[in-house]
Order: structure tokens, then sequence, then C-alpha cells
């Protein structure tokens, strides 16, 4: 029997009261939750934003006179949350006071046969880490590293790593979810969508989601602008095979068969030019290949769709008028994670083309341009020119991704003869691999092919039990970070400060990274002393200062222009090769890919079997808050939606569990309970992602409901841009507890 | 002055915002809660309506809660307000019986809890947290004896209803539909 030179350590150090596993909902008995007293007067607040998803809503951290922290509110000058944060936001205070958090570094050791974490010192953690990283440096090159990451940390790790010499900085926020939308735009428009969304749901007259759940994703801006647009009679459509909330909320909801939207979108494209309902001087000022587009959409009459997406041509018509009635007040959304069956940018071309042709780009309740302040970087000496990037492991490939392909370095891990240089470390911040990236499995795999592994997370999540250092990072409540900038209607500046002082052992990653650089020789490339000297360096090169930006939390800078919307009859430059908005795209004519989307037919199930949907809670950011004793009581566990058709079929009952198998025959972990409703189709079946964690160290979430991502085995590469495609997957139900089932873990 | 709120079912997405901001809020303890959601789906597929609605205490006018204690501890405040005053409480739980919408609880100190409107807010000039939070703005709050507060003006304007009226209660909750 092969033993792994890596075995999944539990973090048992860790102190997990078994009364906290029998009886999660009531923690609060056992005294492992604490929560500060209600202060009744005297209070103080601290500016914070947000680190629960990527929204990074800004608002104020309310302690009492013991220093405790009692609750979060939304900052009122905040364009992100507009003072409102989201539940997830609300419940924020759960991560600092979630008694599971990673405590102490850990170092894997050997003892007596068996590896085990042992506590560390930060001297000796970090040793450990600095050490190995020079190591593989020496060994195979800097750039045999790479770094994970999705969190505020990810900047100052990144940082050391470019110092270090390698590139290969990666967040799976881009191949694992919003990719497509990206190179679609970049290709259409020439330029990106990027975060938060430049939707101005706020004035459209007409919103039109492609399967995105609005509302059951708390993407705040967007969920308040929508709400705002209620209020102002605008027309939604939603196309979904599930009801969802945003489908209740819908003047038309288009039930669709699931994995046919391209052909809807098309359809749309052959009604709305064909009936001349297009925005005509918009078309012929702006876009290149009209006619091109014109021929290329005649095979796809609204009557071939009926056929494929069960939508009747009526309504496909209709709908397509009710768009042309708003325009250019309409927004084709273009979704956020949108890594479904591997023709996704294709997909997401259909939606920027819709736009296009509706003249909705740059205009008032379309889509904006949006502002954002540049802070610049702290000065330092120019970064090493790595001598290889992740590209170069594939030649050739996924030419149009826009950022580092996450699931590509975790390829190219796998050690291959054709390879130069396989990644031999990786760095892991904030950022649960094991349910990030699909196919389990391969990533085990690369995990056992690394040198050296050091992952940096709040919490045990099962990322971590792979590492050979563990470092606990504080929590956001806890600690200063870069300050925030992303791009909005205006521009803004927000900080994050310490509402308290970091619980336990841990440490911000800013210190982390100070120290590391000291230890591997790189301390001319972070010359300040501490974060707030970084901090106020940049905060007066924007024109304000760290004093004043503790006091306001959000500083606001007006726009200069009226530049928010093109103007009447205005000549438009596009970052495009012709110069205009391709509707005929060039770029992907000369990667040899189809320059307009082309419908493709994908598997459908097999008899017994369900497509496997997944999607979001409000109540929670994929498997990040698990965990947190505030949000897990709103929702513990995920449940498995089941059309009552299917159900008596089954003879299941409603919270009945059931184990699922997939096309593979890999069988779920846990079980999940049954809800039976009308909301969802009889072709699928679907689940809320980010539960069935099988690290027991996650008292409140170890168990609770079953994880799509171990069901999502098949993977459908977008050839484009490196995404993975995770909706190809299919389950059917196993009533019975299955025997010696394969468990990958 | 009679206190009264509104939950607009047309924009409430059922995010449960109102529920984490009023626990951390009052300090209501994780595994209770005095507000919630409920959601309630007709239909088949895929003709469907599903109405969403955020609720907490109704605030009666003519409370079997108030009628019902033996102590007094649940009692009217300024604006109606409907209050249990924790020291006077005993935890018998006859309130608790008599809500025939299921808003109060027995609080683990051993008395019984319950929605306040966020009184200590209000009194304050500021919205109940579960209103200041709400991310779609479905919940107006205010005094319906002046016809300017947001809540006499949204009613107004919209067709609403309140929850089993036949329990003759004279609810303070309207769901604007």
């Amino acid at each position: 029997m092969k033993t792994n030179r890596r075995d999944f350590i539990k973090i048992s150090s860790m102190g997990v009261s078994s009364t906290a596993l029998i009886a999660p909902m009531f923690n609060w008995k056992s005294g492992s939750i604490e929560t500060a007293e209600n202060p009744g007067g005297s209070y103080s607040r601290t500016p914070t934003y947000c680190e629960i998803c990527f929204w990074k809503c800004a608002g104020w951290a309310y302690t009492n006179e013991k220093g405790e922290i009692w609750k979060l509110e939304g900052n009122q000058d905040d364009p992100h949350c507009k003072g409102r944060l989201c539940p997830r936001g609300t419940g924020g205070v759960g991560m600092y006071y979630d008694s599971d958090r990673l405590k102490t570094p850990l170092i894997r050791k050997t003892i007596a046969g068996k590896q085990t974490y042992v506590e560390a010192t930060w001297e000796e953690a970090l040793d450990t880490v600095a050490e190995n990283l020079q190591k593989v440096k020496e060994k195979h090159g800097a750039e045999c590293t790479a770094l994970f990451t999705h969190g505020s940390g990810g900047k100052f790790f990144g940082d050391l790593l470019n110092a270090f010499g390698s590139s290969n900085i990666t967040a799976p926020s881009f191949a694992q979810c919003r990719g497509p939308r990206e190179t679609a735009f970049l290709a259409t428009f020439g330029e990106i969508i990027a975060s938060p969304e430049r939707t101005d749901i706020r004035d459209t007259r007409c919103l039109v989601l492609i399967g995105s759940h609005l509302g059951e994703n708390m993407h705040n801006g967007q969920v308040q602008e929508m709400s705002e647009a209620i209020d102002k009679g605008a027309t939604i459509i939603t196309v979904d095979p599930r009801f969802s909330t945003a489908a209740s909320k819908s003047k038309y909801w288009l039930p669709i068969k699931p994995a046919t939207d391209l052909a809807l979108l098309l359809a749309w494209a052959h009604v709305i030019i064909n009936e001349s309902w297009f925005d005509r001087e918009y078309v012929e000022r702006y876009t290149y290949g009209f006619e091109q587009l014109k021929d290329h959409v005649q095979q796809y009459s609204p009557e071939w769709a009926y056929g494929i997406t069960t939508i009747k041509p009526d309504i496909i018509r209709e709908t397509a008028r009710e768009m042309a009635k708003a325009s250019p007040a309409v927004i084709i959304h273009p979704g956020r994670h949108v890594t479904w069956y591997g023709d996704d940018t294709q997909r997401l071309r259909a939606v920027a083309i819709l736009n296009a042709l509706l003249g909705s780009w740059g205009r008032r309740g379309g889509f904006y341009y949006p502002d954002r302040v540049n802070l610049p970087s702290y000065p330092h000496p120019e970064f090493p020119e790595p001598k290889r990037t992740w590209r170069d492991a594939h030649p050739g490939k996924y030419n149009l991704a826009l950022e580092v392909v996450s699931n590509d370095i975790c390829d190219s891990t796998i050690p291959a003869p054709d390879r130069a240089c396989n990644f031999k470390a990786w760095i892991v911040n904030g950022t649960n691999l094991i349910y990030t990236l699909p196919d389990k499995k391969k990533t085990l795999e690369a995990i056992q092919n690394l040198e050296f592994m050091v992952v940096i997370d709040t919490m045990p999540m099962e990322i971590t039990g792979y590492a050979d250092v563990v470092l606990p990072e504080c929590t956001y409540l806890e600690r200063y970070d870069s300050c925030r900038t992303d791009q909005h209607r205006e521009a803004s500046v927000a900080l994050r400060m310490p509402a308290a002082e970091p619980k336990y052992n841990s440490k911000p990653a800013w210190w982390m990274v100070k120290q590391l650089a000291a230890k591997m020789g790189l301390e001319e490339y972070f010359k300040w002393n501490d974060i707030e000297e970084l901090l106020s360096w940049q905060l007066q090169q924007a024109g304000t200062s760290l004093e004043e930006m503790k006091r306001i939390g959000v500083k606001k800078f007006p726009r200069a222009f009226d530049d928010m919307y093109f103007r009447q009859g205005e000549d438009v430059p596009f970052n495009t090769n012709t110069g205009k908005i391709e509707l005929y795209s060039t770029e992907l004519a000369a990667e040899g890919f189809d320059p307009m989307p082309v419908y493709t037919a994908h598997e459908e199930p097999a008899p017994g079997f369900y497509r496997l949907n997944y999607g979001r809670s409000p109540a929670h950011t994929f498997s990040r808050t698990a965990n947190n004793p505030n949000l897990t009581d709103l929702m513990d566990e995920n449940v498995l939606w089941v059309n009552p058709k299917v159900a008596r079929e089954w003879q299941l009952k409603n919270g009945q569990p059931v184990w699922l198998e997939n096309q593979d025959g890999v069988i779920s972990e846990f079980p999940i309970k049954v809800r039976i409703t009308e909301r969802i189709r009889w072709d699928s079946v679907y689940m809320v992602h980010g539960f069935g964690h099988a690290s027991k160290q996650l008292s409140r979430a170890y168990g609770k409901g079953t994880s799509d991502s171990d069901l999502i085995t098949r993977v459908h590469v977008d050839p484009v841009m490196g995404g993975t495609g995770m909706r190809g997957n299919f389950v059917t139900f196993r009533i019975e507890e299955p025997e010696g089932k394969e468990v990958v873990a | 002055m009679r206190y009264a709120m509104a939950i607009d079912t047309r924009k409430c997405v059922g995010c449960a915002d109102c529920v984490v901001a009023c626990q951390t809020e009052n300090n209501v303890p994780i595994g209770y809660c005095r507000d919630w959601i409920v959601e309630n789906t007709t239909g088949t597929y895929p003709q469907l309506q599903l109405e969403i609605r955020s609720e907490r205490c109704n605030h009666c006018a003519n409370s079997p809660c108030v009628r019902c204690c033996p102590t007094g501890a649940s009692h009217y405040e300024d604006g109606g307000i409907v209050l249990v005053e924790a020291g006077d409480c005993i935890g018998c739980g006859a309130c608790i019986a008599s809500c025939p919408y299921d808003a109060r609880y027995p609080h683990p100190d051993g008395y019984v809890d319950k929605c306040t409107f966020c009184i200590h807010r209000v009194r304050d000039g500021q919205k109940p947290a579960c209103v200041a939070v709400c991310p779609t703005h479905c919940l107006y709050f205010g005094d319906l004896d002046d016809p300017e507060s947001e809540v006499s003006v949204i009613l107004k304007k919209r067709k609403y209803k309140t929850l089993i009226p036949e329990a003759g209660t004279d609810p303070q909750l309207y769901f604007l539909t």
C-alpha cells in the first residue's frame, strides 16, 4: 500500500467539545460561543469593510466598553452598501467569535511514523515556510511556486511571491466563476465587467437574468438596486429551470430546460434583428460585423429554439420585444458564476451581443462607465522578471484568459514528461481548494506532488489538513488590510482597521509577509515598518489621510467628468482590434474559435439521473461561512430540491435523507435531506453550494448536508479561457446508506 | 401615536438580514429569534407564485398576550408597542399559548421574549434594526397617527393585508401585496 507523503491531518489540538457536535444550535449553553453584552449606552465604532464576500461593503464595527465586538452596521456613505449590510455582513461578528478558529501556527511533523501537527511559535513556523520556499527556489526555480488566494491578505502574499520571482498568483474567482464573462465582454466591448458589476440596475426598465439568482446571491448593491427597479416598475425577465426568488419577482419567468440557454439567446438575437427591434443608430455607429451576425442568426428561429429550450416561440418573441421596448435602459445581465458547460465564453458573448444590439452598453439603465481611485504602491524596486509563467506549462492554451487559471496551476502540479518545471510549492490564502476546485481527486493528486504547502486561513478548512505549515490569520475585524478601491459609479476608498485585538495567537497577513520577507532576504520590497505607515503614505497620495479615514471609514471622490454614459452621437473608441463593438469577434477568430456563438447541444441526463444544479443562499458565501455561528443559525445544512413528480417516482418523502451518486459512480460522503418542491424542474435537482464539510474541526458544519463539489467530477473546460464548466454532472438517488462507498478524502 | 410596520412582499427576498440584525442588536441568543421569514409557494410548475414575508410580533391593539399575563409583565408602551418587562415575568408561558402569531419564545434566562420594535432605537430617533438593515428596503416603520410617516404614506398607496385578522387582535403589521 502506497503511503501518502501528505496524509490528511485532523487539527486535533483545537479542543472541540462533544456537546457542540451533538447540538450545535444550542452552543450558547455550553458557553462555547461568546457574545458581547448589549452595551446599552456607551460604545465606540471603528471602520471596516466586509470580508465575507467580494462585494466588500464598508461598515462600522461597534464595540462595548469592555472592548467586545457587539454588532456590525453599514456605512451610510458607502456606494457598495448605502448603509445596509447583507445578512452575511451583519452576521460577520460570528467569524470573530467562532470558537473553532485556527488558534496557533502548526507544523507537520512525523512522530513515531505518524504524521501530526505540532503547535509552533510564529518564529518556528515562519522559519519553516521561508526555508522550504528557498529550497524549492534553489532546486527548481522561484517560478515553481504558486499562490492561490481569495481574500484581502492575498495582496501581501502576492507582493511576496512577485518579489520572490514568481508571478503565478491565482484566484478561483476567475476560472471557477466570472472568467467567461470577462473574456467575452472584453472581446466584444474592449472592457470587462469587473466587480462590483457596472450594471445600472437602479435606472433600468428591463432586467434580464439568465440563471442569475439575485436575492439568493446577496450581492448587496445589485439586490438593493433590483428592489429599487421593482419600485420603479421595471420589467424583470428570469430564465431559470428553478423558480428562484428572482423568478418570483418577475413579469416573465422562462422555465428553460437546463443547458440550453445559448439557444434562447441566439433566438432572441434572431427576433431582434429580423423584426428590426435593434438600436439601428447605435449599431451603425459603434458595432462591427452586423451583416455577418444577421446571416449567422438566421438559423436560430424561435421555432427552432422551442424544441431545444421548451420555451414557446411566442414567449421568445414577446420577451424580445419587451427588452427592445425598454432599450437602451435594458440589461441582459452577464451573471457572475458562469462556468457551467464549457462553452461559457460563447454564451456570454451572446449576452454581450444582445446588449450591443439593444444599445445598452454605455447607456443609462444599461451598463455605466465606472470610476475608481488608483492608490499607488509603496515605492519598491522592480520585481524580478520570472523565468517562466504558468502559460509556459501549456503553450498556446487559454491565450484569452485574463488572469492566471487556477485549475491549470493544479494540472501543472502533477508531473508530466513534457514539462520542464511543475509547481512544487503552493501558498494558499483564504480559499478552501478542496471544495473550490472541481475534481477533488485531481486536486489531491496535485497536493501529493508538492514539496511544500503553506495554508493561511482563519478556520480549519479542509485544505489546512494537507498543509505542511498552517498559519492562523486573524479575522477582518481584528486587522488592517489594504484599502478598498473597487470601481463604482463614484470612486471611493474604504478603510479596514482592527475593532479588537486578534484573538488567540492569530496574526494579520501583512505582518506575516513582513516577517517572511525579512527571513527570505526580500526586505527591500517592503520598506514600510508597519501597515499604518504604508496606509498613511498611500492615503496621502490620494488626497486624504489615515486619521481622516479612521474617522469617516469611506471617502468618495466625485467624478471629474460627466462620463458615466455615452453622450448623444458621441464617437467612442473601443479597445478592440477594430475599435468597434465586435458583434463578430476578430480576436476569437484569430485564436481559431467561433467568431460568433454557435449553438452546440450538451449531454443530457441518462434515465434515472438528474442534472446537478447548485447555487447560493443569502446566508452563506461558499463554504467560508459554513461554520459561522450566527449564519449557521439561519441555515446549517443544505437540502435537495426535488420536483414532486420525481419524488413520486422514487417514493421520496420530505425531509428524507438520501445519498447521491453521480455519473462516475462517486457517492456523496454525507446524506442530504429531500425538499419536495414545485419550484424545480423534473430533469434536475438543486442544492446550495458550500455544505457537507468533512472536517470535524468545523463543529457546526461537519457532516451537515452534502457537498456539490464532491459530485462534480466531470469538468468541461472552456477552451477559450480555461474555465471549469461544472454543470454537466448528473446524480441519482441512493435511498439506503451505500456500503463501501468510495470516499475521496 | 400608533406605531406600525408595513412589509412589502413584492420586494422581500427572504434573505433574513432582519433576523441577524435583530439578533445582534438585541443580543438574542443563538438558536432563538424575534423575527423570521415565511415563504409560501402556491401552484404547480411552471404556474407558480411565491410570497415571502418577514414576520414578527404584530403589536396588536387588542393583544391576547397582555390580557392573559398574570403578572402584568406583558403590557402596552406608548405608541401601542407590546413589551415584556423581564423582571416581572415568571415565564409561565400563558402569553406564548395565547399568541396567534407564535411571536414569543421562552428566553433561556427564564422570561418570555419577543420583538420590541427596537423601542430603544425608536426612542433615540432611529428605525428598528430590521428596518435599518433591510437591503431591499421592504420594511416601513412609523406612526400611523402621523399622515407623513413612511408607513402611513405607503399604506395609502398600496394594497395590503394583515395576518389572521379573524383572531380579532387588531394586528399592526401590514403586508403589502
